[in-house]
């Protein structure tokens, strides 16, 4: 009986030992910690932050080359949920980067519309559709409201309208 | 008969003040035909119903002037008869919330003219069949939700354990179901049968609170009279929120409808008396629900009654039938004092969700305390029906914390707001967790619109790499074409050469 005990006690505690030098000296994996951090943005890629995508805005995070304020999409929540997972201060949005809010949606006036498809080639969710020189449109369930559609269109004929109502 | 009086008492709840007396001592005003009515198209959960007159339009009462859309929804019918005045969009009261509808407008005639070109056999014997016209009928779940009953009934068709008819009628003010077993009670029980006979019920229990002593006897009377052995009438000690769908099936039946899933899952259903009697005037006499019983009441109406209003009647005409306001009216309710919401204005039609308007005078709201801190003392989770743990959900909610939110069951909250009640903080709970709900709405869907962007951004990522690699494959592909081309041009000029060379070498020879 004292035999089992010491030995039962003695093999978990040896494991415990095992899994938290483990815990402290392998270190995260890289991409593990980004993965984290991109969970928590909004993952449209409008690109507004000034990095290509959320992915690469996330490593910027990561190797402390940006503030985490530059998501105008994601806005104070996800300021506060970044803030929270890396121990930072939460600080007010980046207002210059953009206004991108993913409660509005694009929407184009089809009476303009002169079908140049130069808007859907620069959606960066495939929202939009439409044929060679015919009206395109927004599926605005897929929309995000990212912007990107914007500048491209020469008859300046999209327009964010609020995602409900 | 089965009549048994309940002992057992809910998880939670609390005994409140019924405040029913002034609305019971008149019998239901009948007859009643406002000037103008505004019925809604989209007065429950589930999807709008569809027009199908145009403006000017002469109709009759009874005469459907909207078809059921997608599932869950119904049909929509004339109250009175009259002329469409405007087909536009407006608010209306519907169970928890004003929405903004498309709404018909008839300017009344007066004459109630009634809609001949119903059904010629309203109530025929398929059961598919049947449901359809308690659809067409445009019947609704008339304890204040309005859930299209088709779509209930439907769910539970076959495989009902027990249909229990809610009688209870627990929350302060509304006497509507009350009154109604009152003076029809042989109705509804003929209604009852139907639907048990609709979903095939082996047992049926009609629960009925102890402070309704005289619908009770009505009840247990039509009952005994109508000599249906499936039928037992269920004595339940007066506690709020008893009526509540889930609390009450629980309180019976002592099983617990999981949390997230309706009670058909787990075979009981729970139609309201008000509903039966709906579909006893349906089978019976072909009549869709144009009208349904309100409780006009609080102290801010000269004359608290019930009255049978057809369906989209503005309330000031209503309060008008009940001798209009006296003192000061500080705030008009729809619905009950505990789930009921203030309403904005009096001009607002009523809609089947419609159980009670109560015209609140001074003092008979709870006033707005000043809020304390939370004290932790545990009040609030020992009346929850729900066992949920309120305090801490403030504190999630407050944090907008959804993760911890939903661990604590956010969406099991029925927003009795019996926490409120007892809070010796004065916390305004109920009304922090609908806001909670919303808000976790708004961010479960920013969460879908996310997720959905990720993959198709992803899609699009290899779509476009392919569309790079088929090119510059397609280019590669080319060029060795073109070199080898080149290569074979080559080799034939060469060819050429050598023949040439050679001949030349043949023709030099003597
Ligand atoms: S601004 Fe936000 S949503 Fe847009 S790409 Fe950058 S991280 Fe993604
Ligand atoms: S349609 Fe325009 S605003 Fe919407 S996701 Fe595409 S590019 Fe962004
Ligand atoms: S009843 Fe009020 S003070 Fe008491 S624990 Fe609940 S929220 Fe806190
Ligand atoms: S309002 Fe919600 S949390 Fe409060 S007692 Fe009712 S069910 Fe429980």
């Amino acid at each position: 009986m004292l035999t089992a005990v010491t030995v039962l006690t003695g093999l978990s505690l040896a494991l415990a030992a095992a899994l938290i030098a483990a815990s402290r000296w392998l270190p995260e994996r890289g991409d593990d910690a980004v993965e984290r951090i991109e969970r928590l943005l909004p993952r449209i890629q409008c690109a507004q932050c000034g990095y290509p995508g959320c992915r690469p805005y996330a490593e910027a995070i990561l190797a402390g080359e940006a503030e985490i304020n530059r998501c105008p999409p994601g806005g104070e929540s996800t300021i506060r949920a970044l803030a929270e997972l890396l121990g930072r201060e939460p600080t007010p949005l980046d207002t210059s980067l953009g206004s991108a809010s993913m409660d509005r949606v694009a929407r184009i006036d089809e009476t303009l519309c002169i079908g140049c498809n130069l808007c859907a080639r620069a959606c960066p969710v495939d929202a939009i559709v439409g044929l060679p020189q015919r009206m395109h449109t927004v599926i605005a369930r897929l929309c995000t409201g990212c912007e990107l559609c914007v500048p491209p269109c020469p008859v300046d004929c999209i327009q964010l309208v609020p995602r409900h109502g | 008969m089965v009549d048994v009086t309940f002992e057992r008492y809910l998880t939670g709840g609390i005994r409140l003040a019924a405040n029913k007396t002034a609305s019971t001592e008149e019998p239901i005003l009948r007859g009643f035909i406002p000037p103008l009515l505004v019925i809604g198209l989209h007065q429950h959960g589930g999807t709008s119903a569809v027009p199908i007159v145009a403006v000017g339009q002469k109709v009759a009462k009874g005469e459907p002037i909207a078809l059921p859309g997608t599932p869950p929804s119904t049909a929509v019918h004339a109250s009175s008869s009259g002329r469409v005045r405007a087909i536009e969009e407006r608010l209306i009261p519907t169970g928890t919330k004003l929405r903004a509808s498309l709404c018909i407008v008839i300017e009344t005639d007066g004459d109630d003219r009634r809609f001949e070109g119903g059904p010629h056999d309203p109530w025929p014997e398929s059961r598919e069949v049947r449901i359809e016209r308690v659809r067409l009928a445009g019947i609704a779940g008339l304890g204040g939700a309005a859930f299209p009953t088709a779509t209930k009934l439907e769910a539970v068709a076959g495989t009902c354990k027990v249909l229990i008819v809610n009688g209870a009628e627990c929350e302060p003010y509304i006497s509507c179901d009350d009154m109604l077993m009152r003076e029809a009670p042989a109705e509804i029980v003929a209604g009852v049968i139907r639907m048990a006979d609709l979903v095939a019920a082996p047992r049926v229990i009609i629960a009925i609170e102890r402070d309704k002593p005289r619908a009770l006897e009505a009840m247990r009377k039509a009952v005994t009279a109508a000599g249906d052995p499936r039928l037992a009438i269920c004595e339940i000690p007066t506690v709020y929120p008893a009526g509540g769908e889930r609390q009450l099936i629980e309180l019976l039946t002592g099983e617990e409808v999981p949390s997230g899933a309706y009670p058909s899952s787990i075979g009981y259903v729970c139609q309201n008396v008000g509903t039966a009697y709906a579909i006893e005037r349906l089978a019976a006499r072909g009549e869709p629900l144009t009208s349904r019983i309100v409780t006009v009441t609080g102290g801010g109406v000269a004359r608290p009654r019930n009255v049978e209003v057809p369906i989209g009647t503005p309330i000031h005409y209503l309060i008008e039938q009940c001798g209009g306001y006296r003192r000061n009216v500080v705030r008009l309710i729809h619905g009950g004092s505990m789930m009921g919401y203030a309403l904005p204005a009096d001009d607002l039609p009523t809609t089947k969700a419609t159980s009670c308007i109560i015209a609140a005078a001074e003092g008979e709201v709870r006033e707005s305390f000043e809020e304390w801190a939370c004290i932790r003392c545990g009040d609030c989770a020992s009346v929850c029906p729900a066992r949920l743990q309120p305090q801490e959900l403030l504190t999630a909610a407050a944090a907008r914390d959804f993760d911890d939110l939903e661990a604590l069951g956010l969406d099991d909250c029925i927003e009795c707001g019996c926490c409120d009640v007892v809070c010796p903080s004065h916390i305004v709970l109920t009304e922090r967790f609908r806001g909670a709900k919303r808000a976790f709405a708004e961010h479960a869907r920013r969460l879908a619109l996310s997720a959905e962007a990720e993959e198709r951004h992803k899609r699009r990522e290899r779509r476009l790499k392919q569309i790079e690699e088929d090119r510059r494959a397609a280019q590669e592909a080319l060029k060795a074409k073109l070199r080898a081309d080149e290569e074979a041009r080559r080799r034939a000029v060469a060819a050429a050469v050598e023949r040439a060379r050679q001949r030349k070498r043949r023709d030099a020879e003597p």
